[in-house]
């Protein structure tokens, strides 16, 4: 498990790092998707298949098809336009280095001086499609239905906000 | 160090790359998958809770990570959608130009 | 021997091989025994493949097809692998090359992978996970993302607008095909495939419980069918590479062995997508009748594959190419409503009670939706012979 959970964490920190560094907008997101892929072999790893699979369905089938789709539909046509100009280190991406690496120090210190109050389970709990499904029908049908009404919601106004207005299409 | 402190550290790294880039991106596209990131990093917080906790029969932490990335995929519609409509009126993904309100 | 060890012959064969292995070692000699096989066989389906479709297709068309190498012309596969080796590997000057090449693989691997939770025979899949036929689809859906690298790295219009063309048409008909899979979820209870196979091994008399007998299977198959070929691309949903619009769409800028990985992940997608229609609505490895449950479990999953690719190249022979907006409205304005009624006729079905009754309620539930969404896509439509203002 220990080697598993190693390899995938690096895919996850490797694609991650290379989808916020890299200047191509499309090598950006499909450097994503490789490290959403590690992220779902994480969940894997801690024995949520169901969650894991779920991850990979959502994040590398649909929101990165949804973003390379969204990057073509604005300046994709032009390659130039794509990369981003390899700048000196401005007042403003330096102070967002500096917050995002005083906020790491902060969530590392906090994570890794962290014990439970609790001793934890040493196997691993069943969570297969059926515990899943079950929960979901059961203790969690609410929160399903209201999701439900969210998605439905948001591909509505998703379709909406996307359609070009009156004047704009004649 | 349990297995516990590996995977919140992971989250805390993952969570950290998605804010700088969430922070120094220049393409509003790039922003929002920034901001995917760091909910991803949370619910790796979630599952591993869940797994290393007292009672995970319960289920909760794999329940909210479920619900949890259906949010995250309303949310990328959502915001590709904006984003699509912000570039059809000002021709530019590019949020430092993208400054109409700016006093 | 007897038909159950002539069944089981290559479980039992494994099993004698592990017990060679040493103990530490027994893992990777599993695994490598359980996909090497997959990895044989499925290539070689591909190569027969190749030779009965373009047969096939020239029985069509009123001619002979490639009949030169070997008898019959049965060795043209080899003569084709050897044709596409030697060529010369071109790369597009202006081309993402870290992405141009990455994407044939990206491609094969995920066609490959796929096969890890499809029960081939009685006991024989590699991995039986609890939650298979998500495994499947979110493997699946990197098809997309290969797809689009292939398109998008090659700097060419045709393939950009290949590319584009063929993941809007892959978005839009997964809906449909991970709903028409859902009857069977709700009917075996179950993400497991072999556990869904399982289920339908019963018989009552000499009848199969294949759940293509049923009205909401019957429906789900057709819809599921029609989904997988416009998933795999292929006529007459293969305008992402349609010859006379876009010459090969998205792998127009690929040569060489590269090409011949796409045309290699394209029918092994078309093979996955088949062997799980056979897996969901055609009972598996299941004899169709009780009688004939003595043949092998493995040779009748390959026979229903070989029908079903039979029906592709037929299929293909017969049907004109649509058009975009045709194809894109049929998708959201029939394939996915038509599901949905499918979903509730499921559900009907489940919790009425057994009989005749039951049979012609649910038949009902199923063919007036489908008449009346048959009757709306045809409104408005002047079904006549067309003619040509520019042509001729």
């Amino acid at each position: 498990m220990s080697l598993f959970f190693l390899i995938t964490a690096a895919i996850a920190i490797g694609g991650t790092l290379a989808a916020m560094t890299r200047r191509n907008p499309i090598h950006c997101i499909l450097s994503l998707a490789l490290g959403l892929v590690g992220v779902a072999g994480v969940y894997l790893a801690l024995g949520a298949q169901f969650v894991g699979f779920t991850q990979i369905l959502v994040y590398v089938g649909a929101v990165a098809i949804l973003a390379t789709f969204a990057l073509m539909m604005t300046q994709g046509h032009i390659v130039s336009a794509l990369i981003e100009p390899r700048r000196a280190f401005s007042r403003s991406s330096v102070s967002g280095f500096v917050t995002a690496a005083g906020v790491f120090s902060v969530l590392g210190w906090a994570a890794q001086s962290y014990r439970p109050l609790t001793p934890s389970t040493q196997q691993a709990p069943a969570a297969g499609a059926k515990e899943v499904g079950v929960a979901l029908m059961h203790t969690y049908v609410l929160p399903l239905e209201v999701i439900g009404v969210l998605l439905t919601a948001a591909l509505i106004g998703a379709v909406v906000i996307a359609l070009p207005s009156e004047e704009e299409r004649s | 160090m349990t297995p516990l402190n590996l995977f919140l550290l992971l989250s805390a790294l993952l969570f950290s790359i998605g804010l700088a880039g969430a922070l120094t991106r220049r393409n509003a596209i790039l922003v929002l998958i920034g901001i995917e990131l760091m909910l991803n990093a949370a619910n790796i917080n979630l599952i591993a809770f869940w797994r290393f906790g007292p009672n995970p029969e319960a289920l909760t932490g794999v329940m909210f990570a479920i619900f949890s990335i259906s949010v995250a995929a309303a949310e990328a519609a959502v915001g590709l959608a904006i984003i699509l409509a912000v570039y059809r009126h000002n021709k530019t993904t590019n949020l430092n130009q993208i400054d109409t309100l700016k006093g | 021997m007897t038909p159950v060890a002539v069944d089981q012959i290559f479980v039992t064969t494994k099993h004698l091989l592990m017990g060679y292995v040493p103990a530490f070692w027994q893992p990777l000699a599993s695994a490598i025994l359980s996909v090497v096989p997959v990895l044989v066989v499925f290539p070689a389906l591909f190569a027969v493949t190749t030779v009965l479709e373009r047969k096939g297709l020239g029985r069509i068309q009123n001619r002979l097809g490639p009949n030169r190498v070997g008898p019959f012309g049965f060795l043209q596969p080899a003569a084709d692998g050897i044709k596409s080796l030697t060529k010369e590997d071109v790369v597009p000057r202006d081309a993402d090359k870290v992405v141009h090449f990455l994407a044939p693989i990206l491609l094969v691997l995920a066609s490959f992978i796929v096969y890890a939770v499809l029960p081939i025979g009685r006991n024989m899949v590699i991995a039986d996970l609890n939650s298979g036929l998500l495994f499947f689809f979110a493997v699946g859906s990197m098809v997309e993302l290969a797809v689009f690298m292939a398109g998008w790295s090659s700097r060419s219009k045709y393939s950009l607008l290949g590319a584009m063309r063929a993941v809007a048409q892959m978005i839009s008909y997964e809906i449909p095909l991970v709903l028409a899979a859902v009857v069977v979820i709700m009917a075996a209870g179950s993400l497991s495939l072999p556990a869904i196979a399982e289920m339908q091994s019963g018989y009552t008399w000499i009848w199969p419980h294949w759940y293509v007998l049923t009205p909401w299977g019957f429906a789900g198959f057709v819809l599921f069918m029609i989904s997988a070929t416009a998933e795999s691309n292929r006529s007459p949903f293969d305008l992402p590479e349609g010859e006379s619009e876009i010459i090969a769409g998205y792998y127009i800028e690929y040569s060489g062995f590269k090409f011949a990985l796409f045309f290699l992940g394209e029918y092994l997608g078309m093979f996955a997508t088949s062997g799980l229609a056979i897996t969901l609505f055609l009972g598996g490895w299941s004899a169709p009748f009780s009688f004939l449950t003595w043949v092998p479990s493995y040779l009748w999953f390959f026979a229903k594959l070989l029908v079903l690719i039979a029906a592709f190249i037929w299929v293909r022979g017969t049907f004109p190419r649509l058009r975009m907006d045709q194809l894109m409205g049929f998708a959201w304005k029939f394939m996915l409503p038509m599901t949905l009624v499918n979903v509730v006729d499921a559900g009907l079905w489940h919790f009425m009670p057994s009989g005749v009754v039951r049979g012609v309620v649910c038949a009902a539930v199923i063919v007036i939706p489908f008449a009346l969404f048959s009757r709306r896509a045809q409104e408005g439509k002047k079904l006549q012979i067309r003619t040509y203002r520019y042509a001729e």
